[in-house]
């Protein structure tokens, strides 16, 4: 869709082109400007040389500084690198991973699962360092000593079978969330399906950011038996599509569509996810 | 449930919804609102439109839902006020009553739903918008207006499936196909080719897998009208 993104607006109806953003991303006068960007080349998936050459640059900013102390352009450009499918983008990010901010190491992480490179498996187990035990609340802090969540993830997306023990003990993390998310990442590496049912039991839990969390793991590891639990579950129509998304691409990636015929239990999570337009 | 009053018998019936509409005013948390709301919508009643719609600006995502159900459950009878309610301010509210318009699929609703549908920030405003525009009830209209407003509705969607969110391409294709079966009732049947041409285009052109087998499954359906 790249024709398109030379169309497309901004939140404040004016038009940005390939080269504009990339402009925008390499000046340094205005910090606003520079951060939308970052984030403009990642949803329009601007993968030409310049622009990811100048997200990578980015990851090492020192001129955006939030009131913390974090790096707002660094993370935004993690995450916008993690969008490009450039491997050139792998060992800055990996490099990120030691970033004192906890926000850039996520999305550092996201982007390294997204990107598919086995290289990274170390820099992330490293992160786990110190086990379940380790992984505490920072004070004063929304979030704990490392994030957890999008190591896991990425340990599992990039088939990383050398952490499965690593892993597992924080199948019995307190926060539920990061449970979760070592669940999804076993299933993926183990193929195992009483992880996944451990995330279909949270789909009726009464706290809906744990619904919501559990029903993105089962979509994003395409787990088809979960689909009409999605459906079901009490939580906003927008996101079950999403869910639904994953399960339904997963599916099809495996029976080869569109070379193939569509399958009765593809026709099935199409119908669900009629129900929620 | 109780069965439903008919719309020219309110006066007596509006002393059973007082009781239903204070306890959402006074409901002292989320889901006590939501149950409040549920309630009322149950009765089914003309009456508690203006409530439902005024919950629709109350930023509950859950309330809101069950407010939608009650207005979509009383259909037409919702139209007027759902359209006046798009006037007002409150973006929230705004999106939920295009929700509940796509729904009941009443074609006074097709001008708001067509500029929705392609003009929206709102991804999901967008794709409500979609999907309702696919499912008017065209027989709610003159005969002599039907063909030229199925035809805005079919620029609409295939606007549509160009949309840069792969969700609202989606429902702009289940859209197209919902059309495409009106359309072959209404004998309109020239413009079936157009969708025709346009899903078999989002099937080999679209970069969501979901959306290019939401288009193959449309093509099919469509495929087996008899024309």
């Amino acid at each position: 869709m790249e024709t398109e993104a030379q169309q497309l607006v901004n939140a404040q109806g004016e038009s940005l082109t390939v080269e504009q953003a990339v402009a925008n991303l390499r000046q340094t006068e205005d910090t606003g400007l520079r951060y939308y960007a970052a984030w403009w080349l990642g949803r329009f998936r601007v993968a030409q040389p310049d622009a990811v050459d100048a997200l990578i640059q980015a990851l090492q900013d020192e001129s955006d500084r939030a009131p913390d102390g974090g790096y707002p352009l660094r993370r935004n450009a993690a995450r916008a690198l993690g969008k490009l499918g450039q491997s050139c983008a792998v060992d800055p990010l990996i490099q990120c991973l030691a970033c004192d901010d906890y926000y850039v190491r996520e999305s550092a992480a996201h982007a390294l699962g997204a990107l598919g490179d086995d290289q990274a498996i170390p820099a992330l187990l490293n992160l786990l360092a110190g086990g379940a035990e380790a992984a505490t609340p920072v004070e004063g802090k929304p979030h704990l000593v490392q994030p957890y969540n999008a190591i896991l993830e990425a340990l599992g997306c990039l088939g990383a079978q050398s952490a499965v023990d690593d892993i597992r003990p924080f199948l019995g993390h307190p926060v539920a969330q990061v449970q979760n998310a070592a669940a999804r990442a076993m299933y993926q590496l183990t193929g195992d399906d009483s992880y996944c049912q451990r995330l279909m039991e949270r789909l009726q839990e009464p706290n809906l950011q744990l619904r919501r969390s559990a029903m993105m793991d089962l979509g994003a590891i395409g787990y088809l038996p979960a689909a009409e639990p999605i459906a079901a579950t009490l939580a906003e129509n927008s996101l079950k599509l999403i869910a639904l998304q994953g399960v339904l691409e997963a599916h099809l990636q495996e029976i080869r569509f569109p070379d193939a015929d569509l399958t009765p239990e593809a026709q099935r999570v199409l119908a669900l996810m009629d129900e929620l337009l | 449930m109780k069965d439903s009053p008919s719309v020219d018998q309110p006066s007596s019936v509006n002393e059973d919804l007082a009781p239903l509409i204070r306890a959402i005013e006074e409901a002292d948390s989320k889901g006590a609102m939501v149950a409040a709301v549920g309630r009322l919508a149950a009765q089914r009643h003309p009456d508690a439109i203006p409530t439902l719609i005024r919950v629709l600006g109350y930023n509950n995502p859950g309330a809101a839902v069950a407010a939608v159900d009650g207005l979509v459950a009383l259909g037409e009878a919702s139209v007027p006020a759902l359209l006046e309610e798009l006037d007002g301010y409150n973006y929230g509210a705004r999106a939920w009553a295009i929700r509940a318009l796509s729904l009941i699929g009443d074609p006074r609703a097709l001008d708001i739903l067509l500029d929705t549908a392609t003009g929206d920030f709102a991804l999901s405003v967008r794709r409500a918008a979609a999907k309702g525009l696919g499912h008017l009830n065209w027989d709610l209209l003159p005969p002599e207006q039907v063909s030229a407003a199925q035809v805005q509705s079919l620029q609409a969607l295939i606007q549509g499936t160009e949309d840069p969110e792969w969700v609202v391409r989606y429902a702009a294709v289940a859209g197209l196909q919902a059309l495409a079966l009106a359309i072959c009732e209404a004998l309109h049947r020239e413009y079936i080719a157009t969708i025709q041409e346009q899903l078999q285009r989002v099937v080999q052109q679209d970069d969501s897998l979901a959306v290019q087998a939401r288009a193959r499954l449309a093509l099919i359906a469509v495929q087996a009208l008899p024309l």
